[in-house]
């Protein structure tokens, strides 16, 4: 018996793939299920990362983002639209051009364009701000709701208990697993509770991941005409701002790099990050100053110094997926069936980095370059 | 066919599926069927969808925690939020 800990896409989707490979599993949410980050995520997908581990991790986590509608039966309305980031000055440039060479030599088909094929591809973007742009039409985007949704009926379907508003107060040595619905034996635990793990990892006195949750919020518009924002479009030097049409209903969603330290359990949404984050999105897309918000929400990056995530074993028998730092959405296809193959086969054919991802890195005073974030 | 967001056309008949399927919580309810999620905020479906979930699961209306009212409430135009003012 397998206890997964943590009801977001990384958790469910893990167990999954564990009893896809025919372990009992089971999955404690202390809330509903994609309560933590997944649901307040901005639905993108990238294999636009600027180091080896996470350009190869993401390359095949697209992959198996293209079967899983199929996969787990139900429309997760995966989307291959595109990331394109823009530049603004001659040294993003030639930043932009060392990226597209490493992602080319990793089978990630990114290039760069010009403004005016930029303008095509977003045909209401404020072209003449901007240089040049990185392309890459293989990344994408998915419904969380639908994604987390799929996966859970899937591992229902193949016998997985989900047990949700159900809070781990305590593990004990062999595992025993008590929680607010009583107690559970399982022979092995799966932490995936990213912007909580610290608590969880604590529990068995190994706090050797050092994660902050960072609050992070998102503004979204009423729906507008589809095919004018698809791609998720980004220019970094713009304090990381970011728009990108919902792939649902096609309301505009809008990102900014503006965060606060925060408890992951605060997520009251702040004016000041309204203000903030239109102020770039209109610089983008000058048009959207016509269109009205519809709501604001907030969640949490949980960041690790390197913005890398702790993937592997923390000790025997207990295995942790967290850390995310605002990319466990789109890593988590990959991280699942990564981290199941592991726990139940010892190895895997996902080219995951088990070194660059090991949890014990930060107690080694090591760290890998900082993954490359956005708003 | 009996409608009961009109933001985002959600009909009784989905709602009551779902809620057959399994899905329970109004906050899943809401998230997959985008219910409360248009420009209205859930000022119109959400107590109809309460209503329903409550006849179904057996539960009182008051003990179905709405979900939290978001900023804004009522849809603002972003100019006025940029340039506001002026």
């Amino acid at each position: 018996m397998i206890g997964i800990i943590g009801g977001g896409i990384i958790g469910v989707a893990t167990a999954y793939e564990l009893a896809k490979l025919g372990e009992e599993v089971v999955v404690f949410e202390k809330r509903y299920f994609g309560s933590g980050s997944t649901f307040r995520c901005a639905s993108g997908i990238r294999a636009q990362f600027t180091d080896e581990a996470n350009i190869k991790l993401m390359k095949y986590s697209i992959e198996r983002w293209k079967q899983l509608s199929d996969e787990l039966g139900h429309n997760i309305m995966f989307q291959q639209t595109g990331y394109l980031f823009l530049a603004t000055s001659e040294e993003e440039v030639e930043a932009f051009k060392n990226n597209i060479k490493l992602q080319n030599k990793f089978g990630v088909p990114t290039k760069l364009i010009t403004p005016e094929e930029a303008k095509e591809i977003v045909p209401p973007l404020n072209a003449d701000a901007f240089l040049a742009g990185a392309w890459n039409p293989e990344d994408g985007k998915a419904s969380p709701f639908h994604t987390l949704y799929a996966y859970k009926k899937a591992g229902e379907k193949l016998g997985v208990k989900f047990y949700e508003y159900t809070k781990v107060i305590d593990i004990e040595e062999g595992w025993r697993i008590k929680t607010t619905r009583g107690e559970f034996k399982v022979d092995i635990i799966v932490n995936a509770t990213n912007a909580w793990a610290k608590e969880i990892n604590a529990m068995i006195g190994k706090d050797v991941v050092p994660i902050k949750p960072f609050k992070h919020q998102l503004v979204k518009t009423e729906p507008i005409e589809r095919g004018q924002i698809e791609p998720l479009v980004c220019p970094p030097a713009w304090n990381d701002s970011y728009v990108i049409q919902d792939g649902e209903d096609g309301g505009v969603i809008c990102g900014t790099a503006l965060e606060y330290e925060s408890s992951p359990d605060d997520v009251s949404p702040t004016y000041e990050f309204a203000k903030e984050v239109l102020k770039w999105a209109v610089k983008i897309v000058p048009a959207l100053r016509h269109v009205h918000v519809i709501r604001q929400w907030a969640g949490h990056y949980a960041r690790t110094p390197d913005n890398n995530p702790a993937i592997g074993e923390l000790t025997e028998n207990f295995y942790v997926a967290i850390g995310f730092s605002g990319h466990g959405f789109m890593m988590a296809p990959a991280v699942a069936q990564a981290l199941a193959e592991r726990i139940v086969k010892g190895r895997t054919k996902v080219p995951l980095d088990w070194e660059w991802f090991d949890p014990w890195r930060f107690e080694r005073g090591e760290l890998r370059s900082s993954a490359f974030q956005i708003g | 066919m009996r409608i009961v967001c009109r933001c985002n056309d959600v009909t009784v008949e989905e709602i009551e599926r779902l809620i057959d399927e399994g899905v329970t919580d109004l906050e899943e309810l809401r998230r997959l069927l985008r219910i409360g999620m248009g420009p209205c905020q859930g000022r119109t479906c959400i107590p109809i969808v309460i209503s329903i979930l409550a006849k179904k699961t057996g539960k009182k209306p008051e003990e179905i925690q709405p979900p939290n009212a978001r900023f804004p409430v009522r849809p603002v135009k972003i100019e006025a939020l940029t340039e506001g003012g002026k």
